[in-house]
């Protein structure tokens, strides 16, 4: 194969496997968003917290890795939890420019604790996983295993929304909220699991996130908006739309690093959701508005 | 306010900086002038419920453009603020137009502006060869303290009474907007978009109209921010953080009031100062730690601001609730 | 069994129900009939719990319903069938019926219960991994039934359930009724369609702009002049 070629699969396999972790993401904000109608704006920031979590807990307290990961899952669902608790529960009858902009006030609170407790250098876990090579190509194991690991936590929720009662009834209450109490559910009660289960995800996709890129503060900012931007263009509380969405957005980004830094990838990805808007005004597969 | 209080209050500000010299306060007294300027701005856009959280951006483009055509290509910035509003116009339309068009509202377009602002902070930070990228950028000094062709001034009475100007001419912007049968176009807009296009509304122009006007006098806050302060950087001047801060300044001192961002902005920029003094250099990161609480409690409690909030005790009816998105 | 007195509702500052009283006792399928607009939705939603009285009481089996949390109305055996269905749309009929029993003392008995319902609803059977949205208005409304008898209740509250259905439909849909009260399960039915009601309930009450202005067994009603005169407004 003529080299470019391989650079250019080698691009596109890195962009599925990206795409798996951006559609974690896209899953939890959508999850949120289609339960309770409100956006975590800091979402990304949870993820950041618990990426400074997993720092800490493997490189300073030397707990494994496996176990890290468990108790950063966990503790980023509680996170989530209080969010709801404390920030969003009170406002949930407040105009929704309200509640993104409370959200919006965690995030810089986040930042700063962030910033106070960590500093701004740039932490990382040390981890270094051996490169696969395929043919030529070199995958990052750390990639193969963010993408098995995404797809296993979209899996798991997938079971739980199907398969339990707790689940069928945030299925359900994305799509009627009024009559819920018909049925015997307690609406606030489920929308505090459905806030553990957004903060769980985050916590994975940063136990993820963290094999690959270094923490500061303000790393929230590098996927943050890609984020918002694939779950509008998927379909705000779309799971399918967002999924589709992700990979998408997670091709352009890498082919765009291809040829150039990786923040153009961005500003194409930016670029691309332009055009769509333009094209399919819905978004892709929209179904709420 | 009445008339012969304002004139009063009016030539008070014009005096101060021949009466009161210190530098510090006026330093601050210039900062607020340009943030009030700013989230004026936005609050053209915010009233009539089209909440942009991506200002950032277009205040980044204001700074760099300006400052960037100064640097590379010697322009001045009697050129180069023109420019750079044209720029922000032009990224606005790009934006807005395929938003207002396909009726992408609310949630949707708070997020699309959000991600703006955080595109723009990425291209700053990926030209990091022409922009300085996240160090920050610094125009080039111009044969000494001031020249009115660099637009860079030694003296803060100069500057004080630029900021103050511009200042003015934002809230008289702000009257005349309030005045025009734009507002009655927005205002209608706002409560039924589908009421108001058939009452033969255009609903997308008049939109546009207000986000390009809101845009470019944001770039412009940018340009006067980046000659003033003679350095800027992708946090202080463009990115998601400058973006909620307009939002929550405005938010805080009364969004459908004209002083209200400039009440918002005083509150803010004193209280940042304060807590900046107070905590020194001893913690870098706390005044934003409890800046960021004392927001989130705001919105909490007092979701008309508070300009808002004393004009509803005052004149029960008059205060509308912050923001019906 | 279920017992309202004087119960005073409304949305806001528009009131809609003004000191209505009313019963059902055991045994009982009671209807309450009304022209557009009288209060007959909100009269259910008072007593379901999906909106608070501002005044009265409200009484089922001795416990209190305004002392009881919305959510846990269910358990004490009222079941709502709201107007016009609302199904969860994109979720299919037997996942509709199992938010029915969701209940925590529904849960044991879903095998028998969901069996109940498809042998009273043959075409929810075949239909089970439909989503509920794509069938027709008469196969909805078996749905919504359905999904309220899972949590085995013993007072099902039918809100309008001819509404939007064709003619032959609602025949069938008030067959059902009779079938299902003749299981023993006590109904409260609104409707604005009187024919319909009155061949299936005991007694029934005259729901007029808020007010009960009539109430009797259903031949007295279907007799009566009150009745005539509350919908044709002379």
């Amino acid at each position: 194969m003529a080299i470019l070629d391989i650079y250019l699969l080698e691009a596109l396999i890195n962009g599925v496997l990206l795409g798996g972790v951006l559609a974690l993401l896209s899953l939890g904000l959508n999850l949120i968003f289609g339960v309770i109608d409100v956006v975590w704006i800091c979402y990304a920031e949870l993820i950041m917290l618990g990426m400074y979590a997993m720092y800490f807990l493997y490189v300073v307290y030397h707990v494994p890795i496996g176990v890290a990961a468990v108790i950063c899952i966990a503790a980023v669902g509680v996170l989530g939890m209080l969010l709801h608790l404390l920030v969003i529960a009170p406002l949930l009858g407040a105009a929704p420019i309200n509640q993104l902009l409370a959200t919006g006030g965690v995030l810089f609170f986040l930042q700063s604790a962030a910033t106070v407790l960590f500093g701004i250098e740039f932490k990382n876990l040390g981890l270094r996983l051996p490169v696969l090579k395929l043919s030529e190509m070199f995958i990052s194991y750390s990639r193969l295993l963010a993408f098995a690991a995404a797809l296993i936590g979209m899996g798991l929720v997938y079971l739980l929304l199907t398969r339990t009662y707790t689940g069928t009834a945030i299925r359900a209450i994305a799509q009627d909220r009024q009559i819920m109490t018909l049925m015997g559910v307690d609406s606030r009660r489920i929308y505090v699991v459905t806030s553990a289960i957004g903060g769980g995800l985050a916590g994975l996709a940063a136990c993820l996130l963290v094999l690959q890129y270094d923490v500061h503060p303000f790393v929230g900012l590098s996927f943050g908006p890609i984020t918002f931007l694939i779950c509008v263009l998927g379909g705000l509380g779309n799971f399918a739309g967002g999924l589709v969405a992700a990979f998408v957005f997670a091709e352009i980004i890498s082919l765009g690093g291809l040829y150039l830094d990786l923040e153009w990838g961005y500003v194409f990805a930016f670029v691309f959701f332009i055009v769509m808007m333009f094209a399919r005004p819905e978004g892709l597969m929209a179904r709420r508005s | 306010m009445t008339r012969p209080l304002a004139w009063i209050a009016g030539a008070t500000l014009v005096a101060l900086p021949f009466v009161y010299t210190a530098a510090y306060p006026m330093h601050i007294l210039i900062i607020i002038l340009i943030w009030s300027f700013a989230y004026t701005s936005w609050s053209m856009m915010g009233r009539f419920g089209l909440v942009s959280l991506g200002h950032g951006g277009f205040m980044g483009v204001g700074a760099y453009v300006t400052a960037l055509l100064w640097n590379h290509k010697g322009i001045t910035p009697w050129i180069g603020i023109p420019v750079a509003l044209l720029a922000a116009a032009l990224l606005a339309v790009l934006v807005a137009y395929p938003c207002f068009r396909f009726r992408i509202i609310g949630h949707y377009f708070a997020l699309v502006t959000l991600a703006l602002s955080g595109i723009v902070l990425q291209v700053i930070t990926a030209t990091r060869d022409q922009t300085g990228g996240s160090l920050g950028y610094t125009p080039e000094r111009y044969q000494g303290a001031s020249s009115l062709y660099a637009l860079q001034f030694g003296t803060k009475t100069t500057w004080y009474l630029i900021a103050l100007g511009i200042w003015a001419a934002g809230i008289y912007v702000w009257y005349r907007v309030d005045r025009s049968m734009m507002r009655y176009a927005l205002e209608a807009i706002s409560e039924d978009e589908d009421g108001a296009a058939a009452a033969g509304v255009h609903v997308t122009a008049e939109k546009l109209k207000i986000t390009v006007l809101s845009a470019m006098m944001t770039a412009l806050a940018g340009a006067l921010y980046c000659q003033y302060q003679m350095f800027i950087s992708p946090d202080t001047v463009s990115g998601i953080s400058i973006s909620l801060q307009m939002v929550f300044a405005v938010v805080v001192g009364g969004i459908y009031v004209s002083l209200g961002p400039t009440v918002g902005a005083v509150i803010t920029i004193l209280l940042a100062e304060v807590l900046r003094i107070s905590f020194g250099t001893r913690a870098v990161g706390w005044d934003n730690l409890v800046y960021g609480v004392l927001l989130v409690l705001f919105i909490v409690f007092l979701p008309k601001g508070i300009l808002g909030s004393l004009l509803a005790l005052r004149r029960p009816g008059r205060g509308r609730p912050a923001l019906h998105a | 069994m279920l017992e309202l007195r004087s119960v005073r509702a409304g949305y806001g500052s528009f009131q809609a129900l003004f000191d209505v009283s009313l019963e059902v006792r055991h045994g009982e399928a009671v209807g309450v009939i009304g022209p557009n607009g009288a209060g007959k939705t909100t009269l259910m939603r008072v007593i379901s719990g999906l909106i608070r009285p501002t005044g009265g009481s409200l009484v089922m089996e001795g416990v209190d319903l305004l002392a009881t949390p919305a959510h846990r109305i269910v358990e004490l055996g009222i079941a709502h069938v709201p107007e016009s269905r609302r199904l969860f749309p994109r979720m299919t009929v037997e996942d509709n019926l199992r938010m029915g029993g969701f209940m925590p003392a529904a849960r044991p008995k879903f095998a028998r219960r969901v069996e109940f319902v498809y042998e009273l609803f043959p075409r929810l059977r075949e239909r089970r991994r439909q989503l509920a949205g794509t069938m027709s208005g008469g196969e909805q409304q078996m749905c919504a039934i359905g999904r309220a008898l899972m949590s085995d209740p013993k007072l099902l509250l039918l809100d309008e359930p001819s509404a939007g259905l064709a003619p032959v439909i609602v025949e069938q849909v008030f067959d059902l009724v009779k079938r299902i009260r003749a299981g023993g399960l006590n109904v409260l039915i609104v409707e604005q369609n009187v024919q319909q009601v009155l061949r299936v309930v005991d007694r029934a009450y005259l729901l007029k702009a808020g007010s009960i202005r009539a109430a009797g067994t259903a031949a007295e009603l279907l007799e009566s002049q009150t009745i005539r005169e509350a919908y044709l407004g002379v």
